[in-house]
Order: structure tokens, then sequence, then C-alpha cells
């Protein structure tokens, strides 16, 4: 016991003197749980992020359209996968993911359960969704372990493109007519608090924070991430000459914050739960799409057996 | 089914450069893990050349041993130039 104390302790001292964390050193286990838990909802979140999206590629207005959405959508198909490495680095297994996500045991962000209803939904995704994400990830590239800190610093250096290519589409929509700035208008109506929830409950209402405050796996907490991202958003919806969809958003001066309205935490607990609008249809798409490339996955293999048994027998 | 194994990825980034590691994934082959890496870690020209390996082949230094390995070199001062003091006169050494 004593033993683990010490271990412990200089485990700490390391992370407070700003050391990072690899992959072969010893950690605590709930740390090394914390983090598993962690990046692979992360990982999944941008997996599942790329089906609200796709749903729009065959029906983008325009090849400049079309072909940046493809772009972007790759990219999270990227993230994903640079996220489901690093936590296969703490001794977790792709299968074992992925087993998680199917069956519906493991999480990704609530977000991807709301419908695209129309083209002005992939302009709200990228400026709102992509950039709350962005809030978050800019803070992750200062996490603590390693390699998760890493693939935070790829995904940035990717991410800055998605907000801007979604600002573009509503900048385009708003400046063209009535029409489609009403369609920009609804779209952001159905888009704002959801990219709220998507930093969390409150500090008050997550126990586990102050935990990975401490050991620097979050590097700011939900509440200053959603408050960063609000004071961010208000400027740029006001050159979109778009309305945010909350009465109490207003500056206030001796805080030097916008203040703003609350949040339905209800609904937030419900998707989770299971019963947004398209939580099923997600995971469906994800498991059917996993079921049916099975055979592309063996054949690979057979294939790549096939040619080294090939090669052994030429060099015999 | 096999699943595919675990591939370390290099890159290059221009020539005249090392090869650095950027990550790694899966593939069920070699030149399959080049094809996966060339989408994954060079979309945007970070790269002129890939190296990759499957990530069994890798032997890795024990953290555990760290001290007895790098220590040594903490006190050996006399390794680094600015260890010798010069006259002030010489201007170029
Ligand atoms: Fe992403
Ligand atoms: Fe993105």
């Amino acid at each position: 016991m004593d033993n683990i104390n010490s271990l412990e302790a200089k485990f700490q001292q390391r992370i407070d003197d700003e050391e990072k964390i690899e992959a072969r050193d010893w950690m605590p286990e709930a740390y090394r749980k914390t983090l598993v838990r962690q990046i692979s909802q992360h990982a999944h979140s941008e997996i599942v992020g790329m089906l609200p999206e796709g749903n729009w590629i065959t029906r983008a207005p325009s090849l400049k359209r079309k072909l940046a959405l493809l772009a972007k959508i790759q990219d999270e198909a990227g993230h994903g996968l640079y996220l489901y490495s690093a936590a296969e680095t703490l001794g977790t297994s792709r299968d074992e993911m992925l087993d998680q996500l199917h069956t519906g045991k493991a999480k990704y962000s609530s977000i991807f359960n709301y419908p695209t209803l129309t083209w002005a939904d992939i302009g709200a995704i990228g400026w709102l969704v992509d950039g709350a994400a962005i809030m978050n990830q800019v803070a992750l590239c200062r996490t603590s372990y390693g390699p998760y800190a890493r693939a935070m610093v790829r995904i940035c250096k990717e991410e800055s493109f998605h907000q801007r290519q979604g600002y573009d589409i509503l900048l385009t929509m708003c400046k063209s007519s009535d029409v489609q700035k009403a369609m920009v208008q609804d779209a952001v109506n159905r888009w704002w608090w959801p990219s709220l929830m998507m930093f969390g409950p409150n500090d008050s209402e997550s126990p586990h924070s102050a935990q990975s405050l401490l050991w620097k796996i979050k590097r700011l907490s939900n509440d200053e991430l959603r408050q960063r991202f609000v004071d961010m958003t208000v400027p740029q919806a006001e050159i979109l000459g778009i309305r945010l969809p909350d009465d109490k958003l207003v500056y206030n001066a001796g805080r030097g914050h916008y203040d703003f309205g609350d949040i339905d935490w209800e609904e937030f607990w419900q998707v989770v739960g299971g019963n947004g609008p398209c939580n099923k249809q997600r995971l469906q798409a994800r498991v059917r799409a996993h079921e049916e490339g099975a055979w592309v996955r063996e054949a690979a293999m057979t294939y790549a057996e096939k040619i080294r048994s090939k090669k052994e027998t030429s060099a015999a | 089914m096999k699943d595919w194994p675990l591939f370390e990825i290099f890159i290059r980034s221009k020539n005249g450069l090392n090869h650095k590691h950027v990550g790694s994934l899966h593939a069920a082959d070699a030149y399959m893990a080049i094809q996966n890496a060339r989408d994954v870690y060079t979309r945007r020209n970070e790269g002129v050349s890939i190296w990759v390996v499957e990530s069994k082949y890798i032997t890795a230094s024990n953290p555990d041993e760290s001290e007895a390995l790098f220590d040594p070199a903490a006190d050996k001062v006399y390794r680094h130039p600015t260890f010798y003091e010069l006259p002030d006169e010489l201007k170029h050494m």
C-alpha cells in the first residue's frame, strides 16, 4: 500500500511539473480507465459525427461545396483513427472499443443524434458544432497523456477549415435571399442549445471533473469552455445577422462575459439516454457499415496471407 | 477472423529531414499500411516518404530503467563546449 501511495505521489508530481505521461509509464488504474473512456468516447464521436453530414454529400448545392464537405468528413474519419490509436496505447483493443459502441455501452457526443433537415444545417454544424469541438480540443492539446495530446494537436490543425467552411455556407446563404436567411435562422435555432450541451453538465453536476482536472486530463472545466464558446460565437452571429435563440443572452460588463439562459438538461439526459431523434438510426448505420464491411476486412487479410506465403515459397 | 495487425507510421516531411513517428494504424499488410498512411497522414502535403513497421517488431526501452540508462549523462558537463573557459581575447573557437 505504501508503495502504491508513493507511486501515486510521484505520478502526481510529474503531472504538476507539466511532464507528459507516456504509454509505458506507471499510472494509476483510474487514470488509465478515465483516459480510455474519454478517448474512446471522443473517437466514437468523430466517427458517428460523419453520419449527419454524410446525409448531404449527394445533395450539396455545388461541386465546390461537395468537395469541401467530402474533405471535412474524411478528416473526421482520420480524427477517429488518431483517437482510437491513442486509446490502444493504453491497452484496449480496436475491436473492444467498436464492440462497446455497437452494443450501446459506449457513449458518443449526443449532438450527433439530431437530424440534418436542410443544407443550412451543414453550415450550422460546421460553425457551431465544430466550433464547440475546437474549443474543447484546443484545451486538450495540453492534456497530460502524451499520445492523446499529440492526436489533439494533429486534429486541431485540421479542424479550423471545418468551422470556416460551415460559416462560409451560412454567410453565403444570409447574403443571398430572405428565404435562405430564414433557413439559416431555423437551423441555428435548432443547433444552438445542443451545441452548448456539448460541453457537458455544469461543473456543480460533474463529480469526476475535479479529478480529471487534477490529473490534467482535462485542462478547463465544462463551464469555462462553454463560456468561452458563447463569448466567441456572439460576435460571429452578429456578422451573419442571425439571432441566437436565447432571450437572456446579454453582455455583462461586470464579468466581462456574456450571460446566457438555462440549458434544458432534461433534454440533454434524454438524448444521452438514447431517446434523441436519431439515436437508433445512427447506431444502426454504424453497425450495418461494420457488418457489411466484414467480408472486405476478411478478404484483405486472406490476400495479404496469400502474398506472404508466395514470397516465402519463392525465397525457399 | 484474424485482426489486422498494428503498424507504426513514420513520415519524412521533406527531403533532408528524418522520418518521424506520426502515429499508428491497422492494415492487412505493409503495402496497405502505406496506402492508409498516405490517406490519413499526408492529405495536406505533410510528407514525401513513408516508412511502416509492424508494432510488434519494435523493442522499446523500459521506463523503469530510465535512470540507469539516461542519468549517467547528467554529470558529464565536460562533454559540452561551455565547460571550457577560454581567455577573453580569444574571439572565435
Ligand atoms: Fe473532428
Ligand atoms: Fe471537425
